[in-house]
């Protein structure tokens, strides 16, 4: 196997490794893929490793295996994933017995084409070696050797790129208003601090495959001419940062990151940042306010950060999935990646779908696609044979959008409309038993601690919003408090700093539009639909199920339960205080929320 | 601290001195302390000429950032949207009540720190609960206690447990 110790110097170089790679490597017939993301990981996955490399060493010598590591699926709820080639034979939820099993029957003896995720699975983040040969770099290569950087900035035109973190910016508009920029110091920046709860799929693309985002930021730097790159990244994302680092690294030490890169003109490095915990950072001017070494609080952007960012130097600003679009895009053409998806938004999206669905993970679906196929034909529709109720989208500045919405197409401007937005791409799943007045509850608790608290109307407002909504979902309510709700709405939409405020009211403004009889029935009745606001349902024992044994009566603290041996046991609702516990006890479901 | 000092000066230098790595500079230092001393906090400010105000304000904004000791153990609870829907919450109501301590607080014993954060991008395997680096997957109250009563009160620090799970 070649090492990852060869310098470029040429753009043809890396063309000239692949060849010598595929001539050299004497390619093991049988691969054995294991994914080590965080999910499969955290299920032992590297145990596994270790058995398939013991089995692997102990088999036959005509067959040879090899074991590899790689990064995260998207399948993480399946977990642990084990991929053997070739055929693809894909396995999910292995443990260690299985191993002797998997390695008999099929090292001896999964549809949309993936465009960010093309990397994920398929080879071990941490070999730039395996990225280079299955076609990595060629993208940057051709840059380098044919391409002018407007031109590069026109096949991304072409694509019709938009920023994948949330706003839907088109990509190649910022790029060349970036080169466009005065000044000759210029800045790339790729927004890893991915803080939507509910979103992992820019963890899953720097864990899995760093070197697409290397490649597109090097691509990017290259249009716009720039010397030095930073990628921004959550705190919480250890695995991502150790693998950027290492992908880094290994770069540098090819001559595919610093100086004269592919013995061009054209130089740039990168460096790393951790974030500090703060979700506003995900702002692009917070997130460079952060970069500079301050506290993250955003700033009024009557100047563009293209023209005046970091350090008051134009500065681009991309998410880490439009980051690993580019190098497709340069690599296959615009008017390829144009043809897929809706006529204003091309290309395809990474969702985590999430929640209260069969099958749960990261799928990358063409634009355009209705919300209800992902549901259901990808999801494979709700768990537990309940109901849908409403799917969640954009993160805590989304909206919850209803059943009879799901027919709408996925992309940009279908889901504004709807009141949501495509966000970085959380989609979060609810059943018939979740409270849409404490969902906009948690979102809006979610953005008033992470609100910076640099301008007022985010400030107080949102405090406001969230004592009035933990009012009503305690039953004390008033019923001009709605019109309250959207008057602070409409408020902090139009007043706020940054999108953070602007955008945090469409948690309560989409559950208000499209659940409106839900906060009515909170109010007026003082009772909660979904039974999940304590004090606002009551628990009663269904005489039928209740087989009289005696379970709920002793665990209740308050003696408000009486009955004997085969009578159904009753609820006295005056001494009840709703804690629940008979409820949760009862092993034949007896006792029911009403 | 006056062996600190010549830590402080390395982490310093290993940013060039520039104060725009601040942050950075202050993880290298938590990550040595395991948190932010006040006195540390003093002598980087004054090396690298920015105010007191301002180191202040950094850490306390970014809420990784801890101005006090921790426990001997790290125990991460996510309350990201879907942990949350799926009963993180009377998850962290049960070990506060059990443990006497409040979200991004430590024990009394210093048995372990408690940090309540919004999203480990684990959503799959909700609700998650990471200690010591370590995830466990699909836990409840009864089981989140059992782990933590497992907990053994180690005199080392929790920073290589981390790392190994990292690799």
């Amino acid at each position: 196997m070649i090492r990852a110790s060869t310098k470029f110097i040429s753009a043809n170089d890396i063309e000239r490794f692949v060849q010598e790679f595929h001539d050299r490597a004497d390619s093991a017939s049988k691969v054995v893929r294991i994914c080590i993301g965080t999910g499969c990981a955290a299920k032992g996955s590297r145990r596994l490793y270790e058995l398939f490399c013991e089995a692997a060493k102990r088999s036959d010598q005509d067959i040879r295996v090899e074991a590899k590591c790689v990064g995260c699926h998207g399948f993480c709820e399946r977990g642990p994933i084990v991929v053997v080639e070739p055929g693809e034979v894909f396995y999910q939820q292995v443990e260690e017995p299985d191993v002797a099993e998997i390695f008999r029957e099929t090292v001896l003896g999964g549809r949309v084409e993936r465009i960010v995720l093309i990397g994920n699975g398929r080879f071990d983040p941490t070999q730039i070696s395996d990225y280079i040969v299955e076609g990595g770099y060629s993208a940057l290569a051709k840059v380098i050797s044919s391409m002018t950087p407007e031109e590069v900035i026109s096949e991304v035109e072409i694509a019709g790129l938009r920023g994948r973190g949330g706003g839907g910016f088109p990509t190649a508009r910022k790029w060349r208003s970036c080169r466009e920029a005065k000044g000759s110091l210029k800045y790339v920046i790729c927004n890893g601090d991915e803080g939507d709860p509910g979103a992992f799929m820019d963890r899953s693309i720097m864990e899995g495959n760093p070197h697409s985002v290397i490649e597109g930021m090097l691509i990017g730097a290259y249009a716009i001419g720039s010397e030095q790159g930073y990628i921004y990244v959550r705190n919480e994302y250890p695995m991502a940062v150790e693998h950027l680092k290492t992908a880094i690294s290994q770069a540098r030490d090819m001559g595919l990151l610093g100086k004269n890169i592919l013995g061009s003109s054209f130089s740039f490095d990168i460096r790393i940042n951790r974030g500090g915990g703060a979700f506003v950072c995900g702002e692009s001017t917070a997130l460079m306010a952060s970069l500079e070494g301050r506290t993250g609080e955003p700033r009024a952007k009557y100047v563009h950060t293209v023209e005046s960012g970091l350090r008051g130097k134009p500065t681009n600003l991309n998410n880490v999935e439009t980051w690993a679009n580019i190098p497709q895009i340069i690599k296959r053409g615009g008017e390829w990646f144009a043809g897929i998806g809706t006529e204003k938004s091309k290309g395809t999206k990474v969702f985590s779908l999430v929640g209260n669905v069969v099958n749960t993970g990261l799928v990358e679906v063409p634009m355009g696609i209705t919300l209800r196929r992902i549901i259901d034909e990808i999801g494979g529709g709700i768990r537990d044979g309940k109901r849908f109720k409403a799917v969640q989208t954009g993160g805590p500045s989304g909206g919850c959008i209803p059943a009879e919405h799901l027919d709408a197409r996925v992309d940009f401007d279908e889901l504004t409309k709807l009141g949501s937005m495509m966000g970085s791409g959380g989609m979060i799943v609810m059943d018939e038993n979740t409270c849409m007045v404490k969902v906009a509850k948690y979102f809006t608790d979610f953005l008033h601690k992470e609100s910076c608290g640099k301008c007022t109307p985010c400030r107080e407002g949102l405090s406001q919003m969230l004592h009035i909504l933990d009012r009503i979902t305690k039953g004390e309510g008033e019923v001009d408090e709605m019109e309250k709700l959207e008057r602070l709405a409409e408020l902090l939409e139009g007043t706020a700093l940054c999108a953070l405020g602007k955008t945090a009211a469409n948690p309560v403004l989409s559950t208000l539009r499209f659940f409106r009889e839900e906060y009515e029935a909170h109010i007026l009745d003082r009772h909660c639909p979904a039974k999940e606001c304590r004090g606002l349902f009551r628990y009663q024992i269904d005489p039928e199920a209740c087989k009289a044994c005696g379970i709920c009566l002793k665990n209740c603290t308050v003696n408000a339960i009486t009955g004997e041996k085969k009578v159904p046991h009753v609820i006295n609702q005056e001494k009840c205080t709703l804690c629940g516990a008979c409820w949760e006890k009862c092993p034949f479901t007896a006792v029911k929320k009403v | 601290m006056p062996q600190d000092k010549e830590l402080i000066e390395q982490i310093i230098k290993r940013y060039d001195e520039d104060t725009g790595m601040l942050i950075p500079m202050m993880q290298d230092l938590q990550s040595e302390c395991g948190y932010l001393p006040v006195e540390h906090l003093r002598y980087m400010g004054g090396l690298l000429k920015v105010p007191m105000s301002r180191m202040f304000a950094v850490a306390t904004f970014y809420s990784s950032f801890r101005l006090a000791p921790k426990g001997a153990h790290e125990v991460t609870l996510c309350m990201g949207t879907v942990c949350y829907l799926k009963g993180a919450p009377g998850i962290s109501e049960a070990i506060c009540q059990e443990f006497h301590v409040e979200p991004g607080g430590t024990t009394r014993d210093r048995l372990f720190s408690f940090n309540a954060v919004n999203c480990v991008g684990a959503c799959a395997l909700a609700p998650v609960m990471i200690v010591d680096g370590k995830y466990y997957d699909g836990v409840n109250p009864k089981s989140a206690l059992e782990i933590l009563h497992g907990l053994q009160p180690t005199e080392d620090s929790t920073e290589t447990d981390t790392k190994e799970a990292v690799k």
